[in-house]
């Protein structure tokens, strides 16, 4: 036994094992793990076979960055929301237990016509300039149109994510907090000069979705962020309103 | 003889002695480390420092280590246990990896067998350091996750995303050194600094790596991710005990390695500094190993006065300077050094190679001077506060409003 296929026989079945678990992990985030974890394992194997680069690369690019912001995503995005299992689609689960016979199906097909126990051949001939300069002469040079295509189309996709994931900007214009500070004073009111009121510490209830009760009882709306009330995060605020308190007007006025 | 053909016939108990030499190794200098960086710190604001166990207090450290390592372990009733186990493990083993192709000396002779103090030579040696990187970065996201807290989740997904955007500058300050060598294996890299270090003939990239070696690491004044102000000390703030200074470990590890891959790539790595040549033959080559470490020790002295010197930077400052300075600097930069490369070597005549070096620094001058005053011209309009009434009561006169225009 030679140290590859002793390497071969430790990891692949580790990498088998991994993957099967990671279909029945309950959280996302395991999954993930293990998902990278069998990453790893076929970089190994790339390197053992004498395709360095391939295996570093299949580290840097789907291990660290590929997998690394699946797991910023799953972190950010409830981790522990269990998927349902409800057909939004009709016809999707017969479309995919057919998809996954046929993809059985090709792979089995493939992997009962190799020829097992034959030496490699060719690897030498394809290393023979070294590993990197092989694989460069091939991307830079046979397949430039083909590589440059791919990289025009991949800026492309992520320039058009970028526009559809662009959400409108809250109405509040980026400005200094020099300019920000000079607009309080001269603006139409100075009743914001020291700053806006804080959210519900005036009210009877002391949390930042719930608006101030102005000495009138009239809630005041500049006391809840913009952002809450963009997103629908607060109540109508007249509910809160107190009753029976002699009015005053925005300058402080009776 | 390159490096890579004196390694290929290693037999196997070189190759564990080796391995087990670099963990060793790695640990004593972390120990080390942690006591010069407290007595280095200490100078500089004109304190002692650690000076009562051992002789100047040298095994401070080690002290510390044992009484963390015997302190009680506390797994939070909120974390996710076998994750929260894993992360530590994950940051502690990735940090030793990058070492194994770190050449630490010149040829000697280990024991009788013609080699040199380096694990492997792979053709792709600096890019795998890149990948045990890029892997260690999972120790951080997972424990900032596991720990089932905010702050931690917070100061993980800080930092991860800091390593990651300097890696990337960081990566691209490489690519200067490749072209140059024209090879990616440190032994190669080494060899072809023989005439000139990296550090002249690629100024740039070196600057840009020394950057971005600092925001990898998240050191001061990096470290945003551990602001003990703003996120009570980052992804392992609910770590305790032997887990903790697995973390503790792992940082110190990387700045070594960090510096380490510095010292390789623009250091001339273990060769003696020029005028010193004849150095490399003493004690059997063995000396060379000396001027490795003094490079290494000289990085890590340039990590403490940093931390000793600076204040820490703000969240969009950093982020801003990694993508919007420190990245379209360094791919301008790799097509100077790839159009120099070229024209070296399709022999162009030195003319023309002095006209282009002429251009562009012409060109980098202009564009210095345009950036210089548009930026002028902005600040003018920030000031400018536009026509306003004037208030019916009394404020203060407001500095310096003048119109952009006048």
């Amino acid at each position: 036994m030679t140290g590859e296929s002793v390497l071969f026989w430790v990891l692949a079945p580790l990498a088998v094992a991994a993957a099967i678990a990671m279909l029945f992990m309950k959280k996302a985030v395991h999954s993930a793990i293990l998902l990278a974890w069998v990453m790893i394992t076929l970089a190994i194997f790339y390197i053992t076979l004498e395709a360095p680069f391939l295996g570093i690369v299949q580290i840097v690019v789907y291990t660290g960055a590929v997998m690394m912001l699946f797991l910023f995503i799953l972190m950010l995005v409830g981790v522990d929301s269990s998927d349902s299992l409800v057909e939004k689609i009709k016809g999707l689960r017969t479309v995919a237990i057919f998809t996954v016979l046929g993809f059985v199906g090709a792979l089995t097909s493939l992997i009962a016509r190799t020829d097992n126990g034959q030496a490699p051949v060719g690897l030498g001939e394809a290393n023979s300039g070294g590993n990197v300069q092989g694989i460069a002469e091939l991307i830079f040079g046979d397949y430039v149109w083909a590589f440059e295509v791919i990289s025009a189309l991949l800026i492309t996709a992520a320039l058009g994510a970028m526009v559809l994931g662009h959400s409108e900007k809250s109405g509040v214009a980026k400005t200094s907090q020099r300019a920000r500070s000079i607009a309080r004073f001269r603006g139409k009111s100075i009743a914001t000069a020291a700053g806006l009121p804080g959210s519900g510490v005036y009210a009877r209830n002391n949390a930042v979705d719930l608006p101030a009760l102005l000495p009138d009882g009239k809630p005041s709306d500049l006391s809840i962020a913009e952002v809450l009330h963009r997103r629908g995060d607060v109540q109508e605020t007249k509910s809160y309103a107190l009753e029976g308190l002699p009015k005053i007007d925005e300058e402080g006025n009776k | 003889m390159s490096n890579s053909s004196l390694l290929l016939d290693d037999p196997g108990w070189v190759i564990a002695l080796k391995g087990l030499l670099i963990f060793v190794l790695c640990v004593v200098l972390t120990l080390l480390s942690v006591w010069g960086e407290r007595r280095i710190v200490a100078r500089m604001q004109m304190r002692l420092g650690p000076n009562r166990v051992g002789p100047f207090g040298i095994v401070q450290a080690l002290a510390d280590g044992v009484k963390l390592a015997l302190k009680e372990d506390i797994i939070p009733k909120a974390a996710d246990r076998a994750v929260f186990i894993l992360a530590p493990i994950i940051s502690a083993t990735t940090c030793f990896m990058a070492f194994a192709v770190i050449p630490m000396t010149g040829k000697v002779n280990f024991f009788g067998e013609e080699t040199v103090m380096q694990l492997t030579d792979l053709p792709v040696g600096v890019l795998y350091v890149l990948a045990t990187a890029s892997i260690g970065v999972y120790g951080i996201v997972l424990a900032g996750w596991s720990s089932g807290s905010t702050y931690p989740l917070l100061g993980g997904l800080r930092s991860s995303a800091q390593v990651i955007s300097y890696e990337i500058a960081m990566g691209l300050s490489f690519v200067g050194v490749f072209i140059y060598a024209g090879s990616m294996s440190t032994g190669d890299i080494i060899a072809s600094q023989s005439t000139w270090w990296n550090v002249v003939v690629l100024f740039p990239s070196f600057a840009i790596y020394v950057i971005s070696m600092v925001g990898e690491t998240n050191r001061a004044p990096f470290d945003l991710a551990e602001a003990e102000g703003e996120l009570v000390g980052g992804f392992h703030t609910e770590y305790s005990s032997l887990k903790f200074a697995l973390f503790f470990l792992a940082e110190y590890v990387n700045i070594i390695a960090v510096s380490a891959l510095a010292t390789t790539l623009f250091l001339g790595g273990p060769s003696a500094p020029p005028g010193l040549g004849f150095t490399s033959d003493w004690l059997g080559g063995w000396f060379s190993f000396i001027w490795f470490f003094l490079k290494v020790f000289g990085f890590f002295f340039f990590f403490v006065w940093l931390r000793g010197t600076l204040p820490r930077l703000r969240y969009d400052q950093f982020m801003k300077f990694g993508w919007k300075v420190l990245i379209p600097v360094n791919v301008a930069w790799i097509l100077v050094v790839a159009t120099l490369r070229l024209m070296t070597q399709q022999g162009a005549s030195q003319f023309m190679i002095a006209a282009f070096t002429g251009g562009v620094v012409l060109a980098v001058l202009f564009a210095m001077s345009v950036y210089d005053s548009t930026k002028k011209k902005a600040e003018e309009r920030s000031r400018y506060v536009g026509e306003m009434p004037e208030p019916s009561f009394p404020v203060p006169a407001l500095p310096s409003i003048k119109k952009a225009d006048e």
